[in-house]
């Protein structure tokens, strides 16, 4: 990937250094280290008697190719967390890390996609040019940019839409100009911020296969936060709990469904049932 | 479409109305103060097109153009500062709110005794006051970007440059055009007031000169061409803001239809 010679972004400091040795040493060599390392973070707003813990000793991890959901109830602090994981604030306690390397500013392996889809496009660029934003301190050459926007507007099903403005689009294809968006830009790590939250259902639908589609093509690793169960786990590998006030991790379940999951005989499953009352009940037990 | 039409009719046809009616009623009169609009016109022809269109006309108008050009960039290059610097943004905030407070005529005196009678005195007069509209403006419109384009641009790793010329100026442009609409009417107004108070030259000096000689005419067709070139300006301002606009104005529409 042409964008891990620039990383000023992270501190290969040597504290992190040696979380990555003792975590590898714990995984026994049998897997592959995490992509994606959260260790005991925890986020407060405010300090003294107005301290306000939005995020308390989280740890989980995103190993590599993996779709890990994050659910629970709202409000519960997720956005939080993704800017904290999006290096867009730092975390009051605890870190979050890629390959080791501890997130201190926004790192160039990481795509984000915004919960608010009208609120993170551009409305003064066409879609072309939205898409093309964050591609220009790249350098790239003209023909490869110019193939990487053509092959992201493709991928969400835009090519036709290209020379429009964002707010001439339905909701659904804003959420999917922003994806483009991220596809274009080619991040390792794709993290979604309740992408799908305000489409309507039978676009919720295509904007999931699509999800998966683009791990299938891109080899991303992609973490979702949403608060929709159904959506968890029919996108996962694995779905990280989250309980609420302060965010701590309730438990993750490991998803296992047949692949390639497909919206009509994967979600009539048994076992999709099963693993949707499981998180279901994890969620709704009084904590 | 028809509706359209009647519009586009009655904002051409009350005008040429009113004008007509003034024709009419003063085609006969005596008085002083309200000559004939034919006499006026014959005046204006004679003055403003051929006279003096080299040597006051064109210098007013050179003075406003060069002057709201200045005020504009020095307006928006503070406005992006005081925004984006703190420490600029707690020492000049007071300073701007103070300046804005004092209507921009009643600085032209002091500019005079400052500054002289000349040239400079009219282009600093113009400039300083047509700043603060487009430099307030400017400055809400930076702080009013919205966060989440400040995180899109963060994620996304955009370069100082990129988030200043692609993110926060498009952001802030149709505040900071409104500012300068409002910059472009006191840099009018100063133009003239400048010329009144202290100078011998330019359509302002002119019309001041007919009327304290009497010359009623005179005053009159001054008091038309300045009508006409504020109409012409900000009739060009707005075209010019409506192309670099298009997609705000589009946008906006959009969302009343």
């Amino acid at each position: 990937m042409n964008t891990t010679d620039t990383n000023p972004a992270l501190n290969p400091a040597g504290t992190t250094d040696m979380t990555a040795d003792s975590t590898s040493g714990n995984a026994g060599g049998a897997t592959a280290p995490p992509r994606l390392e959260v260790t005991a973070l925890s986020k407060t707003y405010g300090s003294g008697a107005n301290a306000k813990c939005v995020i308390e000793d989280l740890t989980f991890t995103v190993n590599t190719g993996e779709v890990v959901c994050i659910v629970g109830p709202s409000g519960v602090g997720k956005t939080t967390l993704l800017k904290c994981l999006a290096g867009l604030q730092p975390a009051t306690s605890g870190t979050a890390a890629i390959d080791g390397r501890t997130i201190a500013g926004p790192p160039p392996e990481m795509a984000l996609v915004f919960q608010d889809y009208s609120r993170s496009l551009m409305p003064w660029l066409t879609v072309r040019k939205n898409v093309r934003l964050p591609l220009r301190h790249l350098h790239l050459p003209t023909q490869e940019m110019n193939q990487r926007i053509d092959t992201a507007l493709e991928a969400v099903g835009l090519a036709h839409a290209a020379n429009q403005y964002p707010w001439q689009l339905s909701g659904g294809m804003q959420q999917r100009v922003a994806i483009a968006r991220a596809l274009a830009y080619r991040p390792e790590i794709l993290i979604m911020d309740e992408p799908f939250a305000s489409v309507d259902a039978q676009t919720r639908f295509e904007l999931e296969d699509l999800c998966l589609k683009i791990r299938e093509d891109f080899g991303m690793t992609i973490l979702v936060v949403t608060h929709d169960i159904d959506e968890a786990v029919y996108l996962s590998d694995r779905v990280v709990v989250l309980g609420s006030k302060p965010a701590r991790v309730l438990d993750v379940i490991g998803i296992d469904l047949p692949a390639p999951r497909d919206q009509i005989s994967t979600r009539s499953l048994p076992e999709f049932a099963e693993q949707r009352t499981t998180v279901l009940s994890m969620i709704r037990k009084p904590a | 479409m028809n509706r359209k039409l009647i519009n586009w009719g009655l904002g051409i046809g009350t005008p040429l109305l009113l004008v007509a009616a003034w024709w009419a009623v003063s085609q006969n009169s005596t008085n002083t103060f309200f000559p004939p609009l034919a006499t006026i016109l014959e005046r204006f022809q004679a003055l403003w097109l051929f006279d003096h269109f080299g040597s006051d006309v064109l210098l007013s108008l050179r003075n406003l153009a060069l002057g709201y050009a200045l005020a504009t960039v020095i307006g928006v290059g503070l406005g992006f500062v005081t925004a984006l610097v703190p420490v600029v943004r707690w020492a000049l905030d007071p300073l701007i709110h103070f300046f804005r407070g004092i209507p921009p005529v009643a600085l032209v005196p002091i500019f005079i005794s400052l500054i002289g009678f000349g040239i400079e005195m009219r282009l600093v007069s113009i400039i300083l006051a047509a700043l603060f509209p487009t430099l307030i403006a400017t400055v809400d419109g930076i702080r009013s970007v919205d966060p989440s384009l400040k995180d899109v641009s963060a994620v996304y790793r955009l370069t100082r440059t990129e988030k200043l010329a692609q993110v926060y100026l498009p952001a802030a442009g149709p505040q900071i055009a409104a500012g300068m609409q409002v910059s472009l009417q006191v840099a009018f107004i100063v133009m003239i007031a400048s010329e009144m108070l202290g100078a011998s030259q330019g359509i302002g000096a002119m019309t001041l000169l007919a009327q304290q000689s009497f010359m009623t005419s005179d005053m009159w067709a001054g008091i038309l061409l300045l009508g006409v070139i504020g109409f012409g300006a900000n009739m060009l301002f707005e075209l010019a803001k409506n192309k670099v606009l298009a997609w705000y104005v589009g946008s906006r529409r959009l969302a009343k239809s």
